[in-house]
């Protein structure tokens, strides 16, 4: 039985019939033509679908479409008002990604970070990028991007 | 010579808005329609069974199946190195998990549905789940047609046996060198097979359209050798090379992973199977696992024979590597890990048998290293507890043996100019080598390991690589290539090479990833050798649209060719300081003559290479002959770590690698090789594993139970050192770097957990469970 859901997407109001058992990744991407959350696992392992609910990072193929009915969805591009936020220049200046397939998940946890605790401490960065996997580049210039924006 | 401009320089990449962005499209965000169908792939149950009989009725029943093929649609052999492989298995499976038929689909949950109701009945065989057993005399044969196999000139498979391939290497006199020794070591090591774990999944979407033209789209390293084997594994369907198009958007990780073709084919095939409409097969995380390719498992056994003083007289290796159960990639590792098994040392008398095994695990292929990290583990380990036994220090006794440019290489040729030894210094001096550190924590022990490492590109001697450089009006350039950005910023460094030699920076140049029918040749990339392959093919484009320039400014201008040069975009001249003609004035429009006509025309560089200096043409008894591999990169990796005595885990406070790049084209990029393959490394040593179970089914096919690292997994420090002794053939002096970083993590863990506690384990992965369990038995307190 479809249901009805409306929401914020990227501060654009959706309105929206889903099945229930539809995942918010999948209608993100494949019925809203939202792809900077990506499927690496299926399974809420590698962090690469993460998107924003009401401020917080969680991963979208963990969660019911209709879970976020009345709700506030920012993805990646939701993020960029007039270009790249400060955030997206530093991981360019550190070369903070190689591939860039897990890039879109970590900067929206390196921003939630950065929204809850303006100079974390490496620890504390380490710890909030923990559920987004990255086998390219080692994870430390990523770390020193966020870093260099606490200065 | 001129100082570089570009070269050299740590330019800000050239895809970092589009990746940072989320702009870059990878295949599965790549629109198709809704015309688009997706296939789900009917698995063995089995890792070695005969098929009886597949029953597709029931699957055939559900709404929205559109098409059910299995392997009678598709009696087709195809593979890169040897045709071991079929599309969909045949009359036999091979391991389990291994691909029978597929049902297509109109939506992707509809295909899985209709998949399980395929009913295959199966006549179990002896499941053969590693090398002794293979090797086993009146083994069950996994391949008996194995002697009629196509395969490369290369490769000597062993007809009604199980092995699919011998690399001997024979030097000099080994039996009287042994004899001759003081001391000889001799020992086993052991290596598990790894996952790629490239966080995007494998994908690939066909289009065989009404007009017999096959697209192809690919998440894929090797876009041109995908063409080349669709086109041989399809050519019963008189499908040509031209009408084939392959398509590969960004990738998310390859790390040899996305080489050659392994479920690809899927895509091809199955798109010839519902003509004019697009099929999508994307691979789970499961399936990612266990049907691409898997990193070998390796049996060493390694020894070693040498004079009082720490001369390395002799070396015996046999290397038995459990390649799974098609080779059509992994015999070529196996090929190239037994040319270069006895590491960066100059050793007189070598003795090598690398054996490419068949068994019923899933299929072993290319991964970063391509067989290096795994004998390296051994070798380097052995020479630790070498030097031990004889009392010498390990950086002193791999100083005394370690190659230099000039010495003779396993197959004859002479090694390469190189910068080793200085790659130890440099290692030894940045990690305080025998500076003893003691834990404040009477808990904790620190230890310092060291290994070095070489790797040379494992291709045939015909891979090439070309290039075609366009001018646009406002002097702006597109390059094309079909060398893939897989994250090691190719595209950046390829624009450097190319800002090099025209003057025109960077940031003014775009280099996207390839489309077989716009970009021209390029083997794969793979073997860290794109920088060198590709980086020559795009320095000869720029050369020739240079030439092309000076060309018209003489023919419109009178000017003299042999004064002219570029700066800053401009042409200028030697004999005339006020001439000074932009590049986007005239490079599509030409040059206007006074009469009113134009010289010139648009701008189009054309490069190639190909080393025409190698042949893979030896004596297949001693590898004596030919002239494989093109040059080798060296360096030297050392490492400290605090183990906590109880629990065995490891911390690592400091690591340093010291390679040699020849030139770095781009410093920060190398660095980033560096941190990102040490980490991928390090975690092949402490914790991932695969784990079969009894008949050959792998039972940690995801990331909750095969743990890669994260970002609380990495060391608290990391040196990377870069040298540069330069390559003569590389542009501007560059070789490859990408597989090297992670070449040396498992032994130089191996010696630093041995200098911490004084315990040696020879079998990979070194966790934290079996260093506790090592400590206990170790100490007659416990």
């Amino acid at each position: 039985m479809k249901q009805e859901i409306k929401f914020n997407l990227n501060a654009e109001a959706i309105v929206l019939e889903v099945s229930p058992n539809e995942l918010l990744l999948e209608v993100l991407r494949d019925k809203l033509g939202v792809k900077s959350p990506k499927c690496g696992c299926d399974k809420g392992d590698c962090g690469t679908c993460t998107v924003m609910i009401n401020g917080k990072t969680i991963r979208s193929c963990l969660v019911l479409a209709i879970e976020v009915d009345g709700r506030e969805v920012v993805t990646l591009e939701g993020l960029m008002g007039s270009g790249l936020t400060p955030l997206q220049k530093s991981f360019i200046e550190h070369n903070s990604f190689q591939c860039g397939f897990c890039t879109p998940g970590m900067i929206l946890s390196a921003t939630e970070l950065l929204a809850k605790n303006s100079k974390p401490e490496k620890n504390e960065i380490q710890e909030a990028l923990s559920g987004n996997l990255c086998r390219c580049t080692g994870y430390t210039p990523i770390i020193d991007a966020i870093t260099d924006l606490t200065k | 010579m001129a100082e570089n401009k570009y070269i050299g320089k740590s330019t800000v990449r050239i895809d970092g808005k589009v990746k940072v962005s989320g702009a870059a499209e990878f295949i599965d965000d790549l629109d198709f329609g809704p015309d688009l169908l997706f296939a789900a792939i009917v698995e063995s149950k089995f890792a070695h069974a005969v098929i009886n009989s597949i029953d597709t009725c029931e699957a055939g029943k559900i709404p929205g199946v559109v098409k059910i093929v299995t392997g009678k649609d598709f009696p087709f052999r195809f593979g890169l190195y040897m045709h071991d492989r079929f599309i969909f298995a045949q009359d036999r499976v091979r391991f389990v998990g291994e691909q029978i038929g597929a049902v297509i689909a109109r939506d992707a949950a509809t295909a899985l549905k209709a998949a399980k109701l395929v009913k295959v009945e199966y006549t179990e065989l002896p499941a053969i789940l590693n090398v002794e057993q293979a090797l086993a005399k009146d083994a069950y044969l996994i391949h008996p047609e194995l002697c009629h196999y196509k395969h490369v000139p290369w490769f000597f498979p062993k007809g009604d046996t199980n092995i699919a391939h011998i690399r001997k290497v024979r030097k000099g006199d080994v039996a009287k060198a042994f004899k001759e020794a003081d001391f000889v070591f001799e020992d086993t090591y052991t290596v598990p097979r790894y996952a790629h774990c490239a966080i995007e999944l494998h994908g690939a979407v066909g289009l065989y359209d009404n007009s017999d033209r096959l697209t192809v789209w690919t998440a894929s390293q090797s876009p041109y050798t995908q063409r080349n084997l669709f086109a041989e594994a399809l050519a019963p369907l008189g499908l040509s090379h031209k009408d084939i198009r392959v398509i590969t958007p960004f990738i998310g990780g390859g790390f040899g992973g996305k080489a050659g073709v392994s479920m690809e084919i899927l895509g091809a095939a199955l798109a010839t199977a519902v003509k004019g409409r697009p099929v999508k097969v994307l691979w789970s995380r499961r399936q990612e696992f266990y049907n691409t390719y898997q990193r070998q498992g390796l049996t060493a056994r390694i020894k070693v024979g040498l004079k009082k003083d720490g001369t390395i007289v002799a070396m015996d290796n046999i290397l038995n590597w459990d390649a799974g159960a098609y080779v059509e990639y992994g015999a070529n590792v196996v090929n190239a890990a037994g040319l270069s098994a006895s590491g960066p040392y100059n050793i007189p008398n070598v003795s090598i048998d690398s054996v490419c095994i068949y068994t019923n695990l899933p299929p072993g292929g290319p991964y970063r290293g391509f067989g290096y990290s795994e004998f390296l583990f051994g070798l380097e380990s052995h020479l630790n507890e070498i030097a031990k036994k004889m009392n010498i220090d390990p950086v002193e006794l791999r100083r005394k043996n370690a190659i230099r440019e000039g010495d003779i290489l396993n197959y004859g040729g002479k090694m390469n100019a190189n910068g080793l030894l200085e790659a130890i210094a440099k290692v030894a001096k940045e990690i305080e080598w025998g500076k003893k550190e003691i834990s404040s924590n009477p808990n904790k022990a620190i230890g310092k390991g060291i290994a070095l490492f070489w790797k040379a590109p494992a291709m045939p001697p015909n891979a090439s690589s070309s290039a075609f450089l366009k001018f646009n009006e406002d002097g702006s350039i597109n390059i094309l290539i079909s060398g893939m950005e897989i994250g090691q910023g190719l595209l950046t460094a390829m624009a450097q090479i190319a800002a090099e030699v025209l003057t025109v920076p960077p940031e003014k140049i775009r280099v996207e990833t390839p489309d077989t029918d716009r970009n021209p040749y390029e083997w794969q990339t793979v073997g860290s050798h794109v920088t060198w392959g590709c980086g020559r093919a795009v320095e000869s484009a720029a050369i020739d649209a240079r030439e092309q320039i000076f060309d018209i400014v003489e023919r419109a201008l009178g000017k003299s060719r042999k004064s002219l040069y570029l700066e800053n975009e401009f042409v200028k001249s030697h004999d005339d300081k006020t001439f000074m003609l932009p590049l986007r004035e005239f490079i599509i429009a030409g040059i206007q003559k006074p009469d009113g006509s134009y010289r010139g025309g648009p701008i189009l560089g054309r490069g190639m290479f190909m080393p025409e200096f190698t042949s893979a043409l030896s004596d297949p008894e001693t590898s004596q002959g030919g002239h494989p591999n093109v040059h080798y990169t060296v360096g030297a990796s050392a490492i400290k770590i605090e183990v906590d005595r109880q629990t065995g885990k490891v911390k690592i406070p400091k690591v340093v690698l010291a390679v040699d790049v020849g030139k770095a084209i781009n410093p920060d990029l190398i660095r980033g090789q560096i941190t990102g393959g040490l980490l991928q490394g390090i975690a092949t040593v402490l914790y991932e594993d695969m784990r079969f179970n009894e008949k050959g089914k792998l039972i940690n096919a995801n990331f909750t139970d095969y743990k890669i690292p994260t970002s609380m997994d990495i060391p608290d420090e990391i040196i990377p050192i870069l040298i540069e002794v330069p390559q003569p053939d590389g542009p501007s002096g560059a070789r490859g770097v990408g597989e090297h970083t992670m070449i040396p993590c498992a032994p130089m863990i191996a010696n630093a957990v041995d200098d911490a506690l004084g315990i040696r384990i020879k079998s990979m992965p070194i966790t934290a469970e079996k260093i506790a369990m090592a400590t206990r038995s170790n100490d007659p307190g416990q």
